[in-house]
């Protein structure tokens, strides 16, 4: 049985291939959870800050992409924007930018809840002990928001790579893409090979994520305190 | 108005209810499932009953940090190669039972971490018997804390559930696929985005609201 599964991965480039196809899942992820980051903080910001009909606009976008299923976004922005309005991007840009679109609100309402969730007090006792406005920001303020938000942001991006394989439904090469294209050339030599190649898929999932979200509740424990 | 194609939208709205009534099924039974599942690793978890313990906590890590995709395909492409065949619909509660009852574990979890071992030794000392002390102590207070995270995992197991054509069932993305072909992208996608939001929009209203009611039950908080 096993020798099975070694011959399915064997098979021509087959391992290389399931390897190119985690490549792509990787990109999109870590992409996606960059741009999230560079978007998401501003918008934390603007959703922390005091101009009302801002933040009820950005409210309105973190909960329709909170009630949206990721899957019905990308595929609403990867044929709409091609057939109706003759914009044609790649299956990869889609998935980057709808992923971003999603990152972005969840980011911002992590730097949001880090940002409220610090006491007025902080501001006020930095300032009186004299240091300047930068100071404030970068020695006081921002080492504590980070610490509040990372935790949230490192579960956000096992969030973002359990998400990846959505993009199957528009064709792109991901793992579990790949995956599938090897079961469906391998399987009439051997049966078994959509059990060692979707396993093995599982596997990699799971050595990948469970790490990171072992990390994650490592550093809730320890700034907890 | 043509720029929106009513006739279109009028005349294909049935398909969407039937695969709307089909999505909304699979996820109740599901989710009902989860949160069965959920509760019993939550119990094993807290109370930490040998064995069962170690298993839930297995069963809970492989299941939080693998995709939903990723599970069913192996329950439906894999498993029948072992022996063990199951028809679509069969296959997507049961991938959804796998992810989310880890899911609602860990929700279940926390609002049971939250309870100070005090409140059940009062509660025991004011004689009330165990399971009153879980009816009326243990269970108001851990569902009030757990409320906020039980709310995301349904709402996260809703939104699961658009990946279902995989398993070859006539979902709201099958659905909206096939019309596509039609021509008619802008109608096909808005009559998805109006049935996803009929569904989801009054969940996610409805446990805001709960989770609003329920702040005041924690002792203390």
């Amino acid at each position: 049985m096993l020798d099975s599964a070694l011959s399915v991965f064997r098979m021509g480039r087959n391992m290389a291939r399931l390897m190119e196809g985690l490549g792509v899942t990787l990109e999109i992820s870590v992409v996606a959870v960059g741009l999230s980051l560079i978007f998401g903080v501003p918008l934390g910001l603007m959703m922390a800050g005091s101009n009302r009909p801002l933040k009820w606009l950005l409210r309105g976008y973190l909960e329709f992409v909170r009630v949206m299923p990721i899957l019905a976004l990308l595929f609403i922005f990867y044929y709409s924007l091609s057939k109706f309005w003759n914009i044609n991007l790649s299956a990869l840009t889609v998935s980057i930018f709808v992923f971003t679109l999603w990152g972005a609100a969840e980011m911002g309402d992590l730097v949001r809840g880090a940002v409220t969730s610090l006491p007025r007090h902080q501001w006020d006792s930095a300032r009186a002990l004299g240091l300047s406005e930068g100071q404030v920001s970068f020695r006081v303020i921002i080492p504590q928001a980070i610490r509040r938000l990372l935790p949230g942001v490192i579960n956000l991006t096992t969030r973002m790579i359990k998400t990846t394989p959505f993009v199957f439904f528009i064709n792109l090469p991901d793992l579990l893409k790949v995956g599938q294209q090897i079961v469906e050339v391998s399987g009439l030599r051997y049966p078994l090979a959509s059990v060692w190649v979707y396993g093995f898929i599982f596997i990699i999932y799971f050595v990948i994520c469970y790490p990171i979200s072992l990390f994650s509740r490592y550093l809730e424990r320890r700034w907890a305190s | 108005m043509d720029f929106i194609d009513w006739d279109f939208i009028v005349s294909r709205a049935p398909l969407f209810w039937a695969a709307a009534k089909l999505t909304v099924k699979l996820a109740v039974g599901g989710i009902l499932l989860a949160a069965a599942l959920g509760f019993l690793c939550a119990v094993a978890r807290f109370y930490r009953i040998p064995v069962f313990n170690q298993i839930a906590y297995f069963y809970i890590e492989l299941a939080r940090n693998t995709p939903l995709m990723v599970q069913l395909f192996f329950l439906y492409f894999g498993l029948p190669r072992l022996g063990l065949v199951w028809e679509g619909q069969t296959c997507a509660i049961v991938g959804l039972t796998f992810l989310g009852g880890a899911y609602m574990a860990e929700a279940f979890r926390g609002g049971l971490a939250a309870i100070n071992r005090n409140q059940v030794e009062s509660a025991l000392s004011i004689g009330l018997s165990r399971i009153q002390t879980l009816r009326y102590v243990i269970a108001p207070q851990a569902l009030a804390v757990a409320w906020p995270a039980i709310s995301a995992t349904v709402i996260f197991l809703m939104k699961e559930t658009s990946v279902f054509s995989i398993v070859a069932l006539p979902d709201l993305m099958y659905v909206a696929k096939d019309l596509l072909k039609e021509g008619h992208s802008g109608e096909t996608n808005l009559l998805l985005i109006l049935s996803y939001l009929t569904i989801i929009l009054p969940v996610s209203l409805f446990f805001g609201r709960m989770e609003r009611r329920l702040r005041f039950a924690g002792f203390g908080s």
